[in-house]
């Protein structure tokens, strides 16, 4: 069935090359629809509750995307003539934002205030370059006193300020939109920047996270993908011994990863941070088929064989091999479907698209090719190494005190394994590389915090806002708030109402307190609204009946574990606080990242479990043996525990990439196993030999292949520690741990424990003849 | 008979007379004959409910009484008292309208029993929290925009002319709006306004337009979409009356506590 499929391939070379390459090509003409996503979105999926919960949120009130432009004048104080005119200018100018529904600054913060019976509602700073020294003295006192600025948009000793662009993108075509207004905004500073040398500005908030999500994938892809190439290279180079042999791998490789790109951009999937691993995944996980194809033709040209009878030999003997493992790797990937992480989805489906394809060329365009090269030779095989036989001898003598100091150190870091907390910090997602990183770590220790936890807090009621037990418990609240260690800031309606109420009443000091009757508050609210200018309302406040308000609360850098803490101990706070007020959980983005690494976990526990059942079956069919299937399962899956148990002891803190790496590294860790297993079984089974000669024979026929094809599984999974995306460097070095780690285990774990299966089942043979 | 006679003639001869304009001359001369075929109303009285819609589907209403008073030589003088929500109930604004000054506006609050004078020049915010604002109210007068003729255009079977208006006054909300004015009754079907940054904000749509007095046409209905933010809001008009005697005495600051 196989040798007449591949003679008709070798055969028709050129046609197979021709056809496969149209093929493959007709795949990469997607790569024209490909995208990179710019959302922070893009992390939750459309069923989230949370994400809902905030979506419903957004659409109440505002949805407050944003740019934050911070500046630090070079004078260490705002509060200038020249400074003040510069904060002016730029709030004016930064009104042209595309898709810019609102600006705040210091300068047009409305500040009210009141002389007899006439209520003043003006731009605190307006014709800057018009004001004495006294009159700015003036403002600074006004603007360091109101808890609306202060830890907003300007510190407490007035040295940097913050302007607060919220944009609402119509989404028609998001990323684009996304970047028009970034790039506005980044053009803007920098002509500032040329006019004021000496002025330091810094850009953060959701739409500058949105693009840096974009700039991080780019730049890895330019990165990343090129270096594995180049390491891919050399290995086969040096390895081969072949350059002929070596360019129609990476033609094949080159063409299984464009294939795959094209595919993504075909199905539109967008790239992302997260997805943007898959190329690179693929050339790692790819090269073994071919190398496998390449070293069987080589050895059986060396018997002597002609190219075309090498060739067919050679896709004899390794057919089933590689089609098991190009399986179990594509079903370890696509379990990522289970995730709860779109763009883990999109990294599993484009990797296992690659796989796919890569499978497709592997007996086609491969063997094809290698005809109409030239005629060469290469490596036939790796040859029997003395260590790895000391190594077997070592194992099968020593292997209850092997196995007794594995289970030992297993499971210790096993038990290690909840030293790990689940942190998703989306600012610290970014290494020091990216802008988007520095400049919110200034911001934040600076000016004002990035990561905020929004409240509605509502009434059954329509105007209920104004009622005075109501307002009095949000106030508790937002006191409660302020006092928390972790919290900055604090936005809420209340302030403007006592700072109304004093207004009424002369502005005096006294009454800066929340008016004492529902109909005051309803009526003095209605004539500020009737006093704000365009884009300054209170509809990001108050929704449209008046029965709810929002408060938000900003947030020191803390930690996920941290930010889940402080929102329970708001909740039993308002619990055991409030009655006035119906019970709404916090909500924003950065709640939805503190739950997302758990989020994760749980839905690929499915994913795992699944992925685990579908390739135990695989290995009991490839195997033919229950037992050996369900027994190599234990090699692959030990080294993901163990790794999670090494984290824990010495990093602690771990993300999104957590929850998917045992899944990812699973289908490619049984490779091995199925090679180890199949010589195995090959040696007890044909060439009759004990089960200790077996696993020497195991040894020397495919312990040198597995070593080579570990180290370029661990050189390419490393790769990703240089990537600036956090996510993707802990899964670089979790996964390479795990592949590490997986070696040891093929190595010392498999055999001892194949021993000690023979000489059970030995055991029990030997106890049932005796019964009969 | 006669009448639509005079119509006729009276469109001929615009249309003779507008032909050999520019179009910034054009696009007055309209708005000249709007405010001249609205002029001589006295004074009237309306009820007026307004619906705010946001995107979630929730719903809220505002109710509120609308007077106006004409003044020749100035801009009118015009006062509304609030009757829903029922927290702001007897809540009265009055607006003496300036063309290019900023109004003169109070407030009475009746929990205060005070009238208090609003110094802003802001009118560009929400009115009572809707996607109207104070702007979009208040009375028009002819000085308040500079106007340019864009095109004819038939909308929803009417027959407009299409003209831009650019705020001449300072601190209005947009830059620009685009209004359909029907070419037979001279009254807005439909106005575009334009944000700061020059992109489309709202549309404004009229309806339900009704003839009082056999010559002022007035909207019924009056409907608000923010594009943007994707709220809306209806304003519905009902209960227009004419000429009923209201004098400058009941537009007074110190009357506004009287005003229930």
């Amino acid at each position: 069935m196989l040798t007449p499929y591949t003679r008709q391939i070798l055969q028709y070379s050129w046609w197979t090359v021709i056809l496969s390459v149209l093929l493959v090509m007709a795949a990469s003409y997607g790569i024209q629809f490909l995208d990179f996503k710019s959302d922070y979105r893009m992390f939750f999926s459309e069923e989230n509750p949370q994400l809902l919960a905030f979506d419903s949120l957004n659409k109440t009130y505002v949805r407050d995307d944003n740019l934050l432009v911070v500046v630090t004048p070079a004078n260490g104080d705002v509060f200038t003539k020249e400074n003040l005119v510069i904060a002016e200018k730029l709030t004016k100018a930064l009104w042209q934002t595309p898709y810019s529904i609102r600006v705040d600054s210091i300068t047009n913060f409305q500040y009210s205030h009141a002389i007899g019976d006439e209520l003043f509602v003006e731009d605190l700073v307006r014709n800057a370059d018009q004001l004495s020294v006294q009159q700015i003295n003036e403002k600074r006192k006004i603007a360091l006193n109101e808890p609306l600025l202060i830890n907003r948009l300007i510190s407490p000793d007035s040295s940097v300020m913050g302007i607060n662009i919220v944009v609402h993108r119509p989404a028609l075509d998001q990323d684009k939109e996304t970047t028009e207004a970034v790039e506005f905004v980044r053009n803007l500073v920098n002509t500032l920047k040329k006019e004021y040398v000496d002025l330091d500005i810094r850009l953060t908030g959701s739409l500058i996270l949105d693009t840096s999500f974009a700039e991080s994938s780019k730049h890895d892809m330019a990165t990343l993908t090129p270096a594995m190439l180049t390491i891919i290279c050399l290995t086969l180079a040096l390895f081969l011994k072949s350059l002929w042999g070596t360019a129609a791998i990476i033609a094949m490789m080159v063409l299984a990863v464009t294939g795959a790109i094209g595919l993504a951009g075909w199905m539109n999937i967008a790239f992302s941070p997260s997805s943007i691993p898959a190329p690179t995944i693929l050339l790692t996980v790819v090269v073994a088929d071919a190398v496998h194809i390449l070293t069987g033709y080589y050895s059986a040209l060396e018997l002597g064989l002609n190219r075309k009878n090498a060739m067919t030999d050679s896709i004899a003997v390794n057919f089933k091999a590689i089609l098991f493992t190009n399986l179990t790797t594509a079903i370890g990937f696509l379990s990522m479907n289970f995730s709860e992480v779109p763009p883990f989805q999109d990294l599993g489906n484009i990797t296992a698209m690659g796989v796919g394809l890569a499978f497709f060329l592997t007996v086609t365009f491969l063997p094809a090719l290698i005809m109409l090269l030239p005629l060469h030779k290469g490596r036939t095989g790796i040859g029997n190494s003395r260590t790895l036989a000391r190594l077997a001898n070592f194992i099968i003598d020593y292997r209850n005190t092997v196995l007794f100091f594995l289970v030992v150190i297993t499971i210790a870091l096993i038990a290690c394994i909840p030293l790990n907390e689940l942190d998703d910090e989306y600012v610290k997602y970014f290494d020091d590389s990216i802008a988007f990183r520095r400049d919110t770590d200034y911001t934040t220790a600076n000016l004002t915090g990035v990561y905020r936890i929004d409240y509605s807090l509502g009434t059954e009621i329509e105007g209920g806002i104004s009622d005075p037990t109501f307002l009095n418990q949000v106030d508790a609240f937002v006191q409660w708030y302020r006092k928390q260690p972790e919290v900055m800031h604090v936005y809420a309606v209340t302030d403007i109402l006592k700072r109304l109420n004093r207004n009424m009443h002369d502005d005096d000091p006294a009454w800066y307190r929340l008016p004492e009757t529902r109909d005051l508050s309803a009526q003095i609210l209605l004539m500020y609204e009737m006093s704000l200018p365009y884009g300054l309302d209170l509809n990001d406040r108050i929704n449209v009946s008046k029965s709810a308000t929002r408060v938000t609360t900003t947030l020191h850098s803390i930690s996920s574990q941290q930010v889940i803490d402080l929102e329970e101990r708001a909740q039993a706070w308002l619990a055991a606080n409030t009655s006035a007020i119906k019970h709404s959980g916090g909500t924003g983005a950065t709640l939805l990242f503190a739950h997302i690494g758990q989020r994760n976990i749980t839905s690929m526990i499915t994913g795992e479990i699944v992925s685990i059942g579908v390739i135990s079956l695989i290995l009991i069919l490839v195997l033919r043996s229950v037992e050996l299937g369900l027994i190599s399962l234990i090699p692959n899956l030990i080294p993901a525990a163990i790794a999670f148990g090494l984290w824990g002891l010495i990093v602690g803190q771990v993300g999104l990439a957590a929850s998917v790496v045992a899944a990812m590294t699973l289908g490619i860790l049984v490779d091995d196993t199925v090679h180890f297993l199949s010589k195995y079984q090959h040696a007890r089974k044909q060439l009759n030999l004990t089960p200790e000669d077996s696993i020497r024979y195991a040894f020397a026929t495919v312990g040198s292949a597995l070593w080579i094809t570990s180290a370029v599984l661990i050189m390419g999974f490393s790769l990703f520690a240089f990537s600036s995306f956090k996510i993707n460097n802990e899964m670089g070095m979790l996964t390479s741990t795990i592949f590490g780690l997986g070696l040891f285990a093929e190595f010392l774990l498999l055999p001892p424990l194949l021993l000690t299966l023979e000489s059970w089942k030995s055991h029990l043979t030997r106890s049932s003849t005796y019964h009969h | 008979m006669k009448k639509i006679f005079y119509l006729i003639s009276l469109f001929f001869s615009m249309s003779i007379t507008l032909h050999a304009m520019t179009d910034e001359e054009k696009g007055y001369a309209i708005n000249r004959e709007v405010e001249r075929r609205d002029s001589g109303f006295g004074d009237s009285i309306h009820d007026a409910l307004m619906v705010l819609r946001n995107t979630q589907g929730d719903e809220s209403k505002r109710e509120f009484t609308y007077k106006t008073l004409e003044m020749t030589g100035d801009g009118d003088k015009e006062l509304g008292v609030f009757h829903r929500p029922a927290d702001v109930k007897g809540t009265a604004i009055l607006t003496y309208a300036h063309g290019l000054k900023p109004d003169d506006q109070w407030l009475y609050l009746p929990e205060l029993k005070r009238v208090k004078r609003i110094s802003t020049v802001n009118k560009s915010g929400p009115f009572m929290g809707s996607e109207f604002a104070y702007e979009d109210i208040a009375s028009w007068e002819l000085e308040k925009y500079k106007y340019k003729y864009l095109r004819d255009e038939v909308i929803d079977g009417n027959d407009c002319f299409v003209i831009e208006n650019i705020p001449a006054y300072e601190y209005s909300g947009y830059v620009r709006q685009v209004e359909w004015i029907d070419k037979t009754i001279y009254q807005p079907r439909r106005i575009d306004f334009y944000d700061r940054k020059n992109t489309l904000l709202k549309t404004l749509t009229f309806s339900d337009y009704n003839q009082y007095l056999g010559q002022y046409w007035r909207a019924g209905k009056l409907e608000m979409v923010n594009h943007q933010n994707g709220k809306s809001t209806s304003l519905i008009r009902t209960n227009y009356r004419f000429r009923i005697g209201l004098t400058e005495s009941d537009f007074m600051d110190s009357s506004l506590k009287n005003v229930q």
